[in-house]
């Protein structure tokens, strides 16, 4: 596909946005010296990756991950920055000093699964897109063909909750509980 | 639309959450530099799935379960640094050394 062909789309037009959006927030994210800056623009990659996923015709994952992501993970994402007394003012000791080596692993990085992913799917069209309601589809998968590792996941999810409680509430201290005791004998 | 333009901006976000895990002291932001990383997982199984088109939408339902796991990783995360912060006073990675000779 030529470039001009390329840019005669108007979906893609729609795809420079949202990548502009998920690219500059996702920068942000990992540069921003304020935590709670950097919680709020992940919530803006994550939206605009929402877009890219509606793009693709894949509307359940979308509002999964609007509903999971933005409702419920960045929001115990500022609990956790709140208790953590993190901090939320300028502060560059968020960051490590020696930033260098870190840029150039990821740069190297990105150069090879850039370089692999065009070799290898440089000319692969989307051609798909907007068929219909992919939803009903994933639901009989879920619950068909995928019933036990679905199982397997909302077990996990349970397991998670019992362990964050257990990690995370204060238990008393055995001269804690001695000392309430004996203020309940005494009443 | 091609496949290769949304493999690039994964790649791309995947990379900047590289930078963010190596580069980053405080423990929540590590956490947010690997939310990052799993974004980008997403859209390479959802962008795959479209060009794939498999018949029981495979790309996607794996999408779904990471954004699960990724839940959960996140609450146990979390919990784990809340523990922490509550002993060293500190949600700084480099101070978590106890284990050091």
């Amino acid at each position: 596909m030529s470039l001009s062909q390329w840019i005669g789309d108007p979906l893609n037009w729609v795809f420079l946005v949202l990548a502009l959006a998920v690219l500059l927030s996702g920068f942000r994210v990992v540069t921003s010296p304020n935590v709670v800056h950097a919680a709020l623009f992940l919530v803006a990659t994550l939206a605009a990756t929402a877009g890219f996923f509606l793009l693709l015709s894949a509307e359940f994952v979308a509002w999964v991950l609007v509903l999971v992501y933005i409702g419920a993970v960045i929001v115990l994402f500022l609990f956790g920055i709140m208790i953590t007394r993190a901090p939320t003012g300028r502060d560059t000791a968020v960051d490590h000093p020696r930033r260098l080596p870190s840029a150039l692993i990821a740069l190297a990085l990105f150069g090879v699964l850039a370089w692999s992913t065009w070799t290898a799917f440089g000319d692969t069209a989307i051609e798909a897109v907007g068929e219909g309601s992919s939803t009903e589809v994933l639901g009989e998968a879920l619950l068909g063909r995928f019933l036990i590792p679905f199982e397997v996941v909302s077990f996990l999810l349970l397991a998670a909750l019992v362990g964050g409680i257990t990690l995370a509430r204060k238990d008393q201290s055995p001269a804690e509980e001695e000392a309430a005791e004996l203020v309940r004998s005494e009443r | 639309m091609i496949l290769f333009q949304f493999l690039l901006v994964a790649a791309l976000l995947f990379s900047f959450g590289v930078y963010g895990l190596l580069v980053r002291r405080n423990a929540v932001m590590v956490l947010l530099s690997v939310e990052l990383m799993l974004n980008a997982v997403n859209i390479n199984l959802v962008a795959f799935e479209s060009v794939l088109a498999t018949s029981a939408l495979i790309g996607q339902v794996f999408a779904v379960f990471v954004i699960t796991v990724a839940a959960a990783e996140v609450g146990i995360g979390l919990a784990i640094i809340l523990m922490i912060f509550r002993n060293r006073r500190s949600a700084n990675v480099d101070d978590f050394n106890l284990m050091r000779l």
